[in-house]
Parts: C-alpha cells; structure tokens; sequence
C-alpha cells in the first residue's frame, strides 16, 4: 500500500508542473493587455512603458515563469493587480467558501443521489425506477445557472423566504452554522447538487443492478443471508465506483461553478474566477487556476488512495 | 358593575402597556439606524486606497464617498448638465506669465477622518503618491487609473499651509476638470500605517501600508468606512464633521455589495434584500415598476458610437457617407422598441443645454429619404450597396445591449444601402485593439469600431479622439481623424484659461466634429437604477457620479 501511494505521489509532481505551465500560458497567449485592470486604453504610451515594467510584464515569458513558479513553490502568488491584495489570500477565502458550498451541495447530492439509484437499482423497471431515473436526467439535463434563477424566483422574488445573494449578512468573515448563515447556502447549495445527486443515482442505480444480477449474489440468497446482509454486500462491492464518481464530482464542486456562484453572488472561487476574467487580472487568474488544480490533483489522489483501501484488486493493477 | 372594573382593568392594563411600550420603544425608535443598502454592479469592491479602479463606478461608490477632490462636480440637479465647482480648494488660477503653473487656495478647517489637518503638504504627498517614483509613498497600482486622467499634470509644491502650486508639462486649462479625479488621502493615517508595518526593503513596507490603508481609509469624504470584507461588502458610516455641512449624510449608514449579475441584481431588490440596484435587469424593468419600486434614469455623459476608419481607403472618408449614416437610424425606435426607454437619443457627444454643446449647423436626426439621397450622391444604391465592418463585442461596461443594437444598426442602414458586418469580439479584447487603431492588423478589416465612451471631461469627451496627434499608439484617436481645424480648436480650447472663454472654444470644436459627422453618434446611456420606494430625496443628475448625501429611508 505503502509503495502504491508513493508512486501515486510522483506521478501528480509532472501533473502538477504541466498544470502550472499551462495555466500560466493560457493566460499569457490570450489576446488582450494583461494591464487593461489597472491601465485604462487611453494612458500614455510612455505611462504603459512604466507600469509593463512595474508589473515586470515586459521580461520575456521563460523569465516570468520562473519567477512565478519559484515564489509560488514559496507560498507567493503575487498580488492581484486590480486590488493589489496578495492573490494567495484572495484564493483561499474564495476557496473557503467554495468548500463550504460545496459540502452543503455534497450533502445534499450524494444523500439523495445514493438513496434514488439504490431504489432505482433494486426495483428495476417498476415505476418506483421511472421516477427516480427520471429526476437522475432532469438532474444532470436542466441548465444549473437557469435552475438557480427559478428558485431565486420562487424562494425569494416571490416567497420571500430565503435571500437571493450573498453569503451571508456579514461576509465569510463571519460564517457560522447557524440559520442567518444557513439561509444564504440553502438555494446556492441546492442547485450545485443538483449535477451530482443525478450523476450519482444514475452511477449506482447501474452498479446496483449489475452487483444484483451476479451469480455472488444469488449464492449468497442461496445459503440463505438475511437480505440486509446482501444489502451490505452489494454496498461493499459498489462502493469503490461510487466513490471514485463522488470525489470527482466533489472534484467539481469544489472548482467552484462560474455560473452557480455569480448567479447568486457567492462569493466562491468561481464568482473570483468570472472577476479575474472580465477584469483581466493575470496574477489572480493564474493564482486561482493553480491552486484549484492542485486542489482537483489532491482530490483525485486522495480517492485513487481511499478505492485502493477499499478494493484490494486495485493497489495489483 | 364587574363588567365595569374589568373594562376599566382592561383600560388599565392597556394603558400600561402603551405606556411601557413608549418608554421602551421611544428611546429605540430615536436611535433607530437607517441604513441604506446598494446592489453595484462590480463583481467586487472598487479600490477603497483613494484611487478607486472599476472606472466612474469605482469613483462613484468609494472615491467620492470617502474622498473629496480639489475640484468637485456639482450632482445637485437633475435638470442641469453636471458642472465642476470649487471642492478642497476654493479658489485657482494660472500664472499669467507661465500658463504651466497654476494656484490653489486650500478650503481652511477640513479634517480627514482620522482627526488629522488637511493642508498643503496632503495635497503636495497625493500627487506624489501617482508622479513621483521615488517618494515612500508612491504607488504604482494608482498610477494608472490616475495619470491616464490628469495626463499634463508634472508636480506639486507647497507655497503656505494653505496654498499649493501645481505644474503641468504644457499650458492646459483642463486642469481643474482634471482634478475631480485625484482624491485626498490622508497622509497622517498612512504614515502611521507605514511605521508598524513590516517588509524586507522601504517599498514592501510601503505596499503594505498601502494595503493596511485600504481596509482602514481615511479621506475628508462626507462617508467614513466602517467595515470592510474584500469582494463582498463595504460599510460606509456617515461623517458627522464632514465640511460641507449640506452635504453631512442624512443615512446612518451604507452598505455597497457587489453584484455583477443583472438578474441577480434584480432578485435581490425584489425580494428586499438590498434597497437600490444599479443597472437593473432591462427585461424586469415593467415588474420592477409593476411592483411599486422606483426607476430612475437620466442623460448620461455618455456615448454609444461606431468610431469611423479614417485610413487611406476607408468608405468612412466620405462625409455624404458619415451624414447618410447619421441620418439613417431611427433612433427613438431603437429607444421605445429594443432598450425600453433606457437611452436618449444621441445627436452629438453633448446634448442641448450641456455648455459644451455648441451649435451646429448639421441636424442628426432620423431622416431616411435625405439619407438615401446622400448614398446615391455619393455613388451608391440598391443595386450597387456599400459594404462595411464594424467591431463590437457581445458584452462589456457601457455597451449597453451591444449585440442587438448593432443588428438594429444593420437592419437600419440596409435601407441606405449600406451592407453592415459585425466582427463580435471579446470586450478586453476589442477595448485593447481600440488602443492599436485601424491600421493594427487586430482590426481585422474593421473600418468602424464599436466601443462606448465617457463624456465627463474635455480630454475624454473630445480630443482623444479628434486631435491628429492623438492616433495609436499615443490615445484613443482610432480612426486616424486628421482634420487641420480639429487641432487648432483642440489647442485653442487647451490655452484659454477663462472658464467661460474655455467652454466656449469647447463648444465650437463639438460643433465642428458634428458638422463632420465625425461618428455614428447612437445613443446615450442613462444609468438606470432602480430602488425601494422607501428610498427618498435622491436626485439623479446628468452624471456619472451621485451624491448620496440626500438620500433619506423612509421607515
């Protein structure tokens, strides 16, 4: 087990090297001036000349690179250009916040996503299965960002039960669980498990149903096993597939949904993604993009670990 | 008779209660904060250090909130073209014998938020902090949304206590309008900053300071910040010291958070989240109405253009072409159909009754059959139509609806003949090929740009884009325009330092660009915003900018 982990570990440095290298470039071949944040399309040449070389956008991009990678590798992602506020801190309180959305959303979406493709799996062809497939495509079918305004139509436009925007009455700065907190998480956190709960049931209403039509299972019913213990046993052997679809869908979530998070103002590693963007903030976007890969790597590492301990087969292969 | 007592207990009781009710409640509904909250349409707090970045919604929410300049704009009046007036200082004036340098009385008794003087040496430091590489203080993240603004301004020197001198590279009467964008930080609160913090070298130490700064602002605006968490609120308390005594706040307290969704926008002032929006969703103006809220819109300094090519071989050189094009857009049409009402209809970059607006001799208006002829003159018609590129982008700040107006365009102007193709692309990506001109092969052809513009200032309204020395890579002149009289009133209008004389050599340089159809003059902006109707006493004014100073909230 030992040895598996450590070669999963060494091959996520050339992943993450590649991811860094990418990132950084995607944002540089761009067209567009990386200076539009901070330098309005009518300064001077001569005050454009200045701030490129303040901003060190005028060294030749292998130069840049290192430089960036190196203060990275030093826990510096520079500072944002638009705020001038260190990226890093920028990143992680956006990511915060994406975590805390994304749990909710985990939550919610694997509870019922676990629940409907059980059902689904065990009563097979029956209405009971039409139903829950059915919500599985609506699911992964209906357009998230347009599912969100609906509820903020619904819950909060029209109800007026829960708010529309925000994270909170005073910022993640002071998030709790508690209700004035929980209100603001409840419609964001909804619509982002929405994706999941349907790819989830779908995923273990078709390993339910495979695992049951197994000649195991019918020799376990033979030698007479209570039919919760089969239960167990069909768990077991589904769980490493369904574990392996969670974490990457909690992979997902926790890059944060562009769309979910501007739809409802959240202020997630999404929403600092779409400013990033629009604002042309090069440092902010290569500092999110690098940390939320990192994130996704570890994610994915951490569940290839977790199957290998749950599944024996795997650490072989 | 028990019936009695108990009605006369019940009264008792009752009276008791209101009574203690009142002692209770009284004191409470005294103290009662009023509390005014603001959807803004940026996705994150504009800059709260005194050069706010965001563009005018950043100079809008905490550079004229927080900070005052030395020279203001006067937002009392919604019937009236916004005018600069007298702010930190009271009186200016330029030498005589060298038009470069210029004298600023400063206003006596104004404090910064944090107890400190505001003097000479504040205003002498906040130049430096944009001008002066070398100062401890200098900033190169204010440069840019500064200097670009104030681009003659070269230094400041302290005469007395209360009087500066500023200098600029050449003799320009802008100045004063100028200033309206440089706010007045306090030297006093960043100094103190800069002595706790901790760097490697006096530029770290100054960043940080710097940083420090904008979570704890200090300014002699008539708003103090009171609460800030980056990216998500900014709370701002009202000045009770502030100068102007008019202008002391009448709201407690303000909340500005940002919301760069429409729709989100929309939802969160339907379901009384926030109490105004900037920018409302234009498909939930008639529910917002519907609804009981306020819409307020007024004529914005604002234009929504095509920038013509003026390059050898552009169909654009033809002024029968510019003038058919003028003529041939329908633009209340464009205003009742696509936009709602949200648009006035532009006939030049300033409208009647702006001081800059002149008068002249060419009426842009909608008149199609005077647009055809003006096509057949010029060599063309419907068997023989002129094809022309025009590049837009599907969104981006103060383009309103760029998409379907530009194909409203298209369809208007097939009447005149004209073949109209769109090169939609990315909003940055158009806003930095605007800089590189029509010669850039990043035009694609193009031999008309789409981008909008603000009017506020001289420099921004009209040289930029009239002056032949303007063109790439110099300022935003992306035609190539070279028109000999374009420059002489450019200059005329720099070097006549009498306000009145100024304005007036303005005036005729907008007239002159009208004559020549210089653009496509569309469509101004007119910065809706919508609002609880708990909202009360404010004023829209044909601004950028407004003053929230008036703004009461009614229980």
């Amino acid at each position: 087990m030992f040895a598996y982990i450590a070669r999963r570990i060494v091959y996520v440095i050339p992943i993450v090297i590649s991811v860094a290298l990418v990132c950084f470039l995607l944002v540089h071949i761009t067209p567009g001036d990386p200076l539009v944040a901070v330098l309005p399309a009518d300064a001077s040449q001569e005050l454009a000349a200045q701030m490129r070389t303040a901003y060190g956008f005028d060294r030749p991009l292998p130069v840049q690179f290192g430089l960036w990678i190196w203060r990275a590798l030093h826990g510096d992602l520079g500072a944002s250009i638009a705020t001038g506020r260190p990226v890093l801190s920028e990143v992680l309180r956006a990511v915060g916040n994406t975590v805390t959305l994304a749990i909710a959303a985990a939550l919610i979406g694997f509870t019922l996503g676990l629940l409907f493709g059980l059902i689904a799996g065990y009563f097979r062809d029956t209405w009971v299965d039409k139903v829950a497939t059915s919500v599985a495509i609506a699911g992964v079918s209906v357009p998230h960002y347009w599912l969100g305004m609906v509820m903020v139509i619904i819950f909060s436009v029209q109800l007026n039960w829960l708010p529309a925007v925000g994270a909170g009455p005073g910022g993640s700065g002071s998030w709790g669980w508690d209700w004035e907190h929980m209100k603001y998480l409840i419609l964001p956190a909804i619509t982002t498990s929405v994706i999941p709960m349907g790819i989830v049931t779908r995923t273990v209403r078709a390993l339910t149903g495979d695992i049951l039509s197994q000649d195991f299972v019918e020799a376990l019913r033979a030698k007479g096993l209570r039919e919760w213990d089969v239960f167990k046993h069909v768990i077991k052997n589904a769980a490493p597939t369904a574990l392996a679809v969670m974490g990457l869908q909690l992979g997902y979530m926790l890059g944060g949904s562009i769309l979910i998070e501007t739809v409802f103002s959240w202020p997630g590693s999404g929403l600092l993604l779409n400013s990033a963007i629009f604002q042309r903030d090069l440092p902010l976007l290569q500092g999110t993009i690098l940390v939320l890969a990192l994130f996704f790597v570890t994610l994915n590492l951490l569940v290839d670990i977790a199957q290998a301990a749950i599944d024996p087969r795997i650490k072989r292969g | 008779m028990l019936h009695m007592r108990n009605e006369t207990s019940k009264k008792t009781a009752t009276a008791w209660l209101l009574a203690t009710a009142l002692v209770v409640g009284l004191p409470q509904l005294a103290s009662a904060e009023t509390v005014l909250r603001i959807g803004m349409t940026a996705a994150d707090i504009p800059r709260t250090l005194g050069q706010p970045d965001q563009g005018f919604e950043g100079n809008r929410f905490t550079g004229l909130t927080m900070y005052d300049g030395l020279t203001m704009w006067d937002l009392s009046s919604a019937d009236k073209a916004s005018v600069m007036i007298p702010g930190l200082a009271t009186e200016w004036k330029v030498d005589e014998a060298d038009k470069k340098k210029w004298t600023f009385k400063l206003r006596p008794g104004v404090k910064f938020h944090d107890g400190s003087d505001f003097n000479a040496d504040a205003v002498v430091w906040n130049v430096e902090k944009v001008l002066k590489q070398d100062a401890p203080h200098f900033d190169a993240s204010q440069v840019g949304v500064t200097a670009s603004r104030m681009p003659t301004l070269a230094s400041a020197r302290k005469i007395d206590n209360m009087t500066v001198e500023l200098t600029t590279k050449e003799p320009d009467s802008f100045l004063p309008i100028n200033l309206t964008n440089l706010f007045m930080a306090s030297p006093a609160k960043w100094q103190a900053f800069y002595d706790k913090a901790e760097g490697a070298d006096a530029k770290a130490k100054s960043q940080a300071a710097w940083a420090a700064f904008a979570r704890d602002a200090s300014g002699t605006g008539p708003w103090k910040m009171s609460k800030f968490t980056p990216r998500e609120r900014l709370e701002l308390v009202k000045n009770e010291g502030y100068w102007d005594k008019a202008r002391v706040p009448k709201v407690d307290r303000m909340v500005l958070l940002p919301m760069p969704e429409a729709n989100a926008r929309t939802a969160a002032l339907l379901s009384g989240q926030v109490d105004w929006v900037e920018a409302p969703a234009p498909d939930a103006v008639k529910e917002i109405k519907q609804r009981g809220f306020q819409l307020k819109a007024n004529e914005s300094p604002h234009v929504w253009p095509w920038q013509f090519s003026r390059i050898e071989g552009s169909p654009w050189n033809d002024i029968r072409v510019r003038k058919a094009a003028n003529l041939c857009i329908d633009r209340e049409g464009l205003k009742e159909g696509l936009l709602a009402g949200l648009m006035v209809p532009a006939t030049g970059t300033f409208e009647a009754g702006h001081p800059w607006r002149g008068k002249p001799t060419f009426e842009i208006k909608y008149d199609l059959k005077a647009a055809q002829k003006l096509m057949q003159e010029a060599g063309y018609g419907p068997s023989k139509k002129l094809t022309v590129k025009t590049q837009t982008s599907a969104s981006g700040s103060g383009q309103m609806q760029p998409l379907p107006m530009n194909e409203y365009l298209q369809q208007a102007l097939a009447e005149c003949y004209f073949d109209v193709q769109l090169d939609v692309i990315e909003w940055n990506t158009l806003f930095t090929n605007w800089r590189r001109g029509a010669k850039d092969p990043t035009a694609n052809g193009a031999n008309a740009t789409n981008v909008t513009y603000a009017a506020m200032d001289p420099f921004f309204a009209l040289v930029r884009f009239l002056q032949s020395s303007m063109a790439p890579p110099v300022s935003n002149n992306w035609g190539y325009i070279n028109n000999p009289k374009f420059d002489e009133l450019v200059t005329k209008a720099r070097q006549t330092f009498d306000p009145a004389a100024r304005d007036a050599a303005l005036a005729d340089l907008h007239a002159a660009s009208v004559d020549d159809a210089a653009f496509l003059y569309v469509a101004h902006d007119v910065s809706p915003r919508a609002m609880s109707p708990k909202v009360k006493g404010f004023v829209q004014p044909k601004s950028w900018f407004v003053d929230f100073s008036p703004v009461t909230m009614a229980p």
